[in-house]
């Protein structure tokens, strides 16, 4: 009846898994037993549950990153911790469950943090800066991300029942093949990312398209801001790559299920193969991590700058060389598997070429902020860190990229300090930008700007505390994911990285408090314009935060950097109101929390061997897409008037704002 | 729907917003930068393109896995022994039939012409049947000869290939059903077009990537 579950799947015998998700089940049940005393749940289904809005959609991608990234971050400091303690001792984290939470820190943090924050972000703002009403497929959105969050879950019901696995963030067979991982943690990676991974697809579908179709009159691609340009080279490589997951693990699982031999010791199985594909994925992700990332910082810089980006055609070739050299690399995350120095060569020399594109990036950042007015904000900030920290980072990785270096540094924490160092100061530091930068235009009040800058310095103290000490311990020899050593030349290194990690606390804390005092304050944050930034780009053009249709007419763009046209040309000459028409948009939907919820229930009983429910889940799921092919009212319509009245007040305070005597009359 | 507005100067003849009044909105070129958003129905067409192109690089993963363990028989028996190139050709001319009376539906439901959907959306479907039953009893018979997919690396690669081939296909007839009472229920509706264009490009699809599944596997397998 219910397969392989039982009460043996409660980790009884570990209190530190156990008291953890206890407590994270009675906040789950603090939180929904507030909402349903205070009556807030009506308003929670009606606006966001079942919004296909991009913009709440995007809110609630980059709530689901920040709420993962506290799941993360306490691995993170657990291990810290760990190998801090562990030096001719066994620590406090027994071999099977740390082995856990490196796992478990590396897939939260990947799909969890990284992806949902890029995404959401991208969610957010693309439309805004296309100048257009909502994405190409709205429900298709919303069907995205609550699958996105159903693979969040699953990962961690695994804290509570069951395992999570001990491979690793990717599961190398054969220690992921059944023989040396039977329990479920590997089978609980597998369906949380197959799920998961379906949500991405659908969003990179989504998103390219909305970059290619629909964008305002005038919008051609060369007008495009650079950050459009990012999300469009990182959503073409979700479409790529992403594919190629579903298939690896789909193996792996076959591999596991039915006896399969794809990647099987016996039978001719290949283990190889396994590296090979991951990888073929896996490099890409880097890029579709970091892609989005530098064209948050091109807004940041050119914004805060007062400069047009420069060399923006450079940028676009740039972007789009390294959407489709990231494809030609995944080699070098395994020098070691013995393809001979031509093989490598050839990959190392194409690993090296990365860095033309992205030096090109670093110079045209430079020379935006040279000779520009830079005012120092919190994502100017932040991107300045990244300018610093990411050359580093991406020298090292020059340096693993030669054969000969990367035999010797591979599977050492020099390379965990690698990837970190690109991870954290590339993408990490960029979602912390956009965060700081695009907050007022998502819900219509500024951060505070004293306690984002000094989070800010608590996490890049922080970073290089923790993680130059790895590169150090790379070199003394130290391998990566070690429970625990003997070697007391390592040891002061692995306590200064755990002091490290105690800063980034500091800063993730701060960050915290900065939101909560911003919300208290927010009547004296308020974004009064809609321009808080005196910005370049469309999504500066409408009011903060932006009516459900974005724009009342669909702006018309002659030039690149098109609302700081606008602005200019508002100066110089009277604009007459527009004539408005009504607007329809698309009708919110319960369809991808519906289906989000069959495929919840559908990965748990897969996981768990219980059949039965894995066919109601799968025709739950069907069901549900019929039901909503049949609605025959698809849109609402906001009458002519409302959409004036709003716009109204829009251009009231813009025209104060460009010292417009009356841009309402 | 929203109909495409036609240039009829010369200036941009194939509406690639080249044309006078660039950058000023008066273009014609919808979805291409000048004219503004694209109608509804070449959205969710090449929506749906993109998504074709990405299950066509996931069969690329399955295809190159096939390749790769295409001779790791591990004592069993290979696609030389296996392979019985006859099934093979009927089921390719089941599957490349039921394209063109996929295609017939298409044209009916653009002239609105429901008996004409119906039929031929029935024949479709039972063509696509036909196929699936041709697989299934060709599976089968590997497994009663003790050739099944845990067997050997290649036989694993090889149900795993033709196999995901096959639940595309199952997953069309179920689409395709829910069409045809989606059209009976509905009629044809701008909406339901535009899925019925979607499932014709997914069918379609399928015939292309059985084409070099034909030639990889069996032609090639046999071969051997």
């Amino acid at each position: 009846m219910f397969g392989k579950l039982s009460w043996e799947a409660i980790p009884l015998d570990q209190p530190i898994p156990l008291i953890t998700s206890a407590i994270v089940a009675a906040m789950i049940v603090g939180v929904i037993g507030w909402i349903a005393i205070k009556g807030h749940f009506p308003y929670l289904w009606r606006e966001w549950i079942t919004s296909v809005d991009h913009k709440r959609i995007g809110i609630m991608y980059t709530l689901l990153a920040f709420v993962m990234l506290l799941r993360g971050f306490a691995d993170a400091i657990m291990m810290r911790t760990q190998q801090a303690l562990a030096f001719q001792s066994n620590g406090y984290l027994t071999p099977e469950h740390y082995d856990q939470v490196f796992s478990a820190h590396g897939t939260v943090m990947i799909f969890f943090v990284a992806m949902p924050f890029m995404i959401g972000l991208m969610n957010i703002v693309v439309p805004l800066q296309l100048g257009v009403r909502d994405v190409a497929f709205p429900t298709l959105n919303s069907v995205s991300f609550w699958l996105t969050a159903t693979g969040a879950l699953l990962v961690n019901i695994s804290l509570g029942i069951g395992e999570f696995a001990r491979t690793g963030w990717l599961p190398y067979p054969p220690l992921s093949e059944l023989a040396y991982s039977p329990g479920v943690g590997v089978d609980y990676y597998c369906w949380a990312l197959e799920i998961s991974g379906v949500g991405t697809l659908m969003s990179g579908i989504n998103l390219v398209t909305t970059v290619l179709k629909l964008r305002a009159p005038g919008m051609t691609y060369l007008r495009m801001p650079i950050f459009c340009w990012t999300t469009l080279a990182a959503n073409l490589l979700i479409v790529a790559a992403f594919p190629i997951l579903t298939a690896t693990l789909a193996m792996l699982l076959l591999d596991r299920y039915l006896g399969f031999h794809f990647f099987t010791n016996e039978a001719g199985g290949n283990v190889m193969m396994f590296m090979n594909l991951i990888w073929a994925w896996g490099h890409p992700e880097v890029y579709i991590l970091v892609l989005p990332a530098f064209g948050i910082f091109s807004e940041v810089v050119s914004t805060f700058s007062g400069k047009p980006i420069f060399g923006y055609r450079s940028m676009v070739a740039a972007t789009m060389a390294i959407c489709i050299l990231s494809f030609t690399v995944w080699l070098h995350h395994f020098f070691t598997m013995g393809a001979g120095p031509d093989v490598n060569a050839v990959f190392g020399i194409a690993s090296m070429l990365i860095a033309i594109p992205t030096g090109v990036k670093i110079f045209n950042w430079l020379f935006t902020m040279y000779g520009g007015r830079v005012r120092y904000a919190t994502p100017m900030m932040w991107s300045i860190g990244f300018m610093i920290t990411f050359v580093l980072g991406g020298m090292t990785g020059v340096l693993l990229t030669v054969p000969p270096a990367d035999f010797i540094l591979h599977n050492s924490l020099f390379l965990v300090a690698h990837f970190h160092n690109v991870i954290i100061g590339g993408v990490l530091f960029g979602g912390f930008a956009g965060y700081n930068y695009w907050f007022p235009k998502a819900f219509g009040f500024r951060l505070h700007e004293g306690i984002g800058q000094a989070a800010f310095w608590c996490w890049i103290v922080g970073f290089y505390v923790a993680f130059m000490p790895l590169y150090v311990l790379g070199a003394l020899g130290m391998t990566r994911r070690l429970q625990h050593y003997d070697v007391p030349a390592w040891h002061p290194w692995t306590i200064v990285a755990a002091c490290g990690a105690a800063l980034i606390l500091t800063g993730i804390v701060l960050q915290a408090v900065q939101l909560w005092t911003s919300i208290r304050d927010r009547a004296a944050l308020r974004d009064e314009t809609g321009d808080p930034w005196d910005g370049r780009s469309l999504e500066w053009a409408i009011a903060s935060p932006p009516p459900a249709f974005n724009f009342a007419i669909l702006p018309d763009v002659t030039g690149e950097d098109a609302y700081w046209t606008m602005k200019q040309r508002a100066r110089s000459e009277s604009v007459g109101e527009p004539h408005y028409e009504a607007i329809e948009m698309p009708r919110n939907t319960p369809t991808g929390f519906i289906c989000a919820f069959f495929a919840t229930i559908m990965g748990f009983a897969l996981v768990w061997h219980i059949w039965w429910l894995v066919i109601a889940g799968g025709v739950g799921a069907y069901a549900t897409f019929v039901v909503f092919a049949w609605r025959d009212v698809d849109e609402y319509c906001i009458p002519a008037e409302e959409v004036a009245r709003i716009d109204r007040l829009n251009r009231a305070a813009r025209g104060e704002l460009v010292g417009e005597p009356s841009a309402a009359s | 729907m929203t109909a495409v507005p036609f240039s009829t100067g010369e200036a941009d003849p194939y509406r690639r917003g080249q044309g006078p009044g660039h950058g000023q909105g008066h273009g014609h070129a919808v979805g291409r930068g000048d004219g503004g958003p694209a109608p509804k129905r070449v959205v969710v067409g090449y929506g749906f393109w993109i998504f074709l192109l990405s299950d066509i690089v996931m069969f690329s993963a399955f295809f190159a896995s096939y390749a790769v363990l295409a001779g790791q028989t591990a004592g069993g028996p290979s696609g030389h022994d296996l392979f019985d190139q006859r099934n093979a050709a009927v089921e390719t001319a089941c599957l490349l039939a039921s394209s063109f009376t996929c295609g017939m539906a298409s044209l009916a439901c653009e002239v609105k012409n429901r008996l004409w959907f119906y039929a031929a959306m029935a024949v479709t479907c039972g063509l696509g049947l036909a196929f699936l039953g041709l697989e299934a009893n060709e599976f089968v018979s590997f497994i009663v000869r003790g050739a099944g997919p845990t067997r050997s690396a290649f036989l694993s690669a090889f149900f795993t290939l033709v196999g995901c081939h096959g639940l595309h296909v199952s997953a069309g007839i179920l689409w395709l059903l829910t069409m045809m009472a989606q059209v009976f229920a509905k009629g044809f509706r701008a909406d339901i077009e535009r899925r019925i264009l979607c499932f014709a490009l997914f069918w379609h699809a399928l015939d292309i990537i059985w084409v070099a599944l034909f030639t990889v596997v069996y032609l090639l397998g046999a071969a051997a």
